[in-house]
């Protein structure tokens, strides 16, 4: 950052690709902890005030929450090649493997196991995905935030039960819920 | 368009063109659009099956890495590596742009009032849509009770406990490959 005073300097563009690649591979089931940990903790490149303020960001806006932040960290030390270096580094070593996995799916995927595995960690998976879900709405069960609760149920059955697509479904709601919400903060 | 598109041409700019609109309506990330996803890959345009997109979703979340290689993973099956490439662009491509450009200008904005309304206005539609994902991939997945069990005790122990994802995504792979799920 630019007034960040835990480093004299900025990270060169290797060292931001190395970070990157780095909290990539170690990424199983999520990058954000990791890039928390290798940023903040061992890098000091952020203070934790300044992690969070970018996550935010990264949140905020559309797109993959940790690409969005990797964008935005790279281009606070290094520009638009700063950028391109943390995103190089996030998405480089994980497209190889994944691609990689996916030709040994082509090649034994029709076996019994590992259907049966796969569907195994999708189970799996969906239920971290629902418990993501949970964490996002507690603080809402306590506000005893009524209407946004409805509108959280809304979009969940627009999409998930009755399969609306989702431009439909965004187009009509996202007027109205911040409509609300701006509304609200009068 | 004056030679006519070869197929694989074709499946090129479809790749491009759906994840390309998939990004923008990512809020709260890509597994808000996964629903979305699933319609676009199986219902819209035919690329595969739900099973196979639910074997893909499985591959990615194994995989080390951000979820969004998920996208790689289908452009892959679509039309191999360029295909793969393809998709992941686009769906990181405009989006970059967009937080790049934001990035520049965000604290000056960070208490707007506009701001706070279009954080408060779309966190719950988030939470919505991430519950949404939750329930089509379980629905989609060739599965029954065991599964659904497992998607359950999952969900409510990461609630509850700073316990690592993997060992669930583990724990799945395992029971599925001992023929319980």
């Amino acid at each position: 950052m630019k007034s960040n005073p835990s480093t004299d300097e900025a990270p060169s563009l290797v060292e931001i690709f190395l970070a990157f690649s780095g909290m990539a591979i170690l990424g199983f089931g999520g990058v954000l902890p990791w890039a928390r940990r290798a940023l903040v903790e061992e890098r000091g490149w952020l203070t934790a005030d300044e992690f969070t303020e970018v996550l935010a960001l990264g949140q905020f806006l559309p797109g993959g929450n940790i690409i969005n932040v990797s964008i935005v960290i790279g281009q606070r030390f290094r520009g638009v090649p700063g950028s391109f270096a943390a995103v190089a580094g996030l998405l480089a070593g994980p497209i190889v493997i994944v691609i990689l996995a996916g030709a040994l799916y082509l090649n034994y995927g029709q076996q019994p196991i590992v259907h049966h595995a796969l569907n195994g960690v999708t189970a799996a998976a969906a239920g971290l995905i629902l418990s993501m879900a949970a964490k996002m709405a507690m603080p809402l069960f306590r506000r005893g935030a009524g209407v946004q609760l409805a509108l959280a149920v809304l979009t969940f059955a627009a999409v998930g039960l009755l399969g609306f697509a989702l431009p439909l479904v965004l187009g009509v709601l996202t007027p109205i819920a911040i409509g609300i919400s701006w509304w609200r903060l009068r | 368009m004056e030679a006519p598109l070869s197929e694989d041409d074709a499946h090129l700019w479809a790749l491009a063109a759906v994840f390309a609109v998939l990004s923008f309506f990512a809020i709260g990330g890509v597994n808000a659009v996964i629903p979305e996803m699933h319609r676009q890959a199986v219902d819209v345009q035919h690329w595969m099956t739900s099973q196979r997109f639910t074997d893909l979703f499985a591959i990615a979340q194994a995989a080390p890495g951000p979820n969004i290689i998920v996208v790689t993973l289908i452009g892959w099956e679509v039309a191999g590596i360029l295909g793969a490439l393809a998709a992941t662009l686009a769906m990181i491509g405009p989006t970059s742009v967009l937080a790049y450009l934001v990035g520049r200008v965000w604290h000056r904005f960070r208490e707007a009032r506009w701001r706070v309304a279009i954080q408060n206005g779309v966190t719950p539609m988030t939470i919505g849509l991430v519950a949404a994902s939750a329930y089509v991939l379980s629905r989609a997945a060739d599965t029954g009770l065991v599964a659904v069990a497992l998607t359950l005790v999952t969900a409510f122990v990461l609630t509850l406990t700073r316990l690592h994802p993997f060992v669930f995504l583990a724990a799945g792979a395992l029971l599925g490959a001992a023929g319980l799920i």
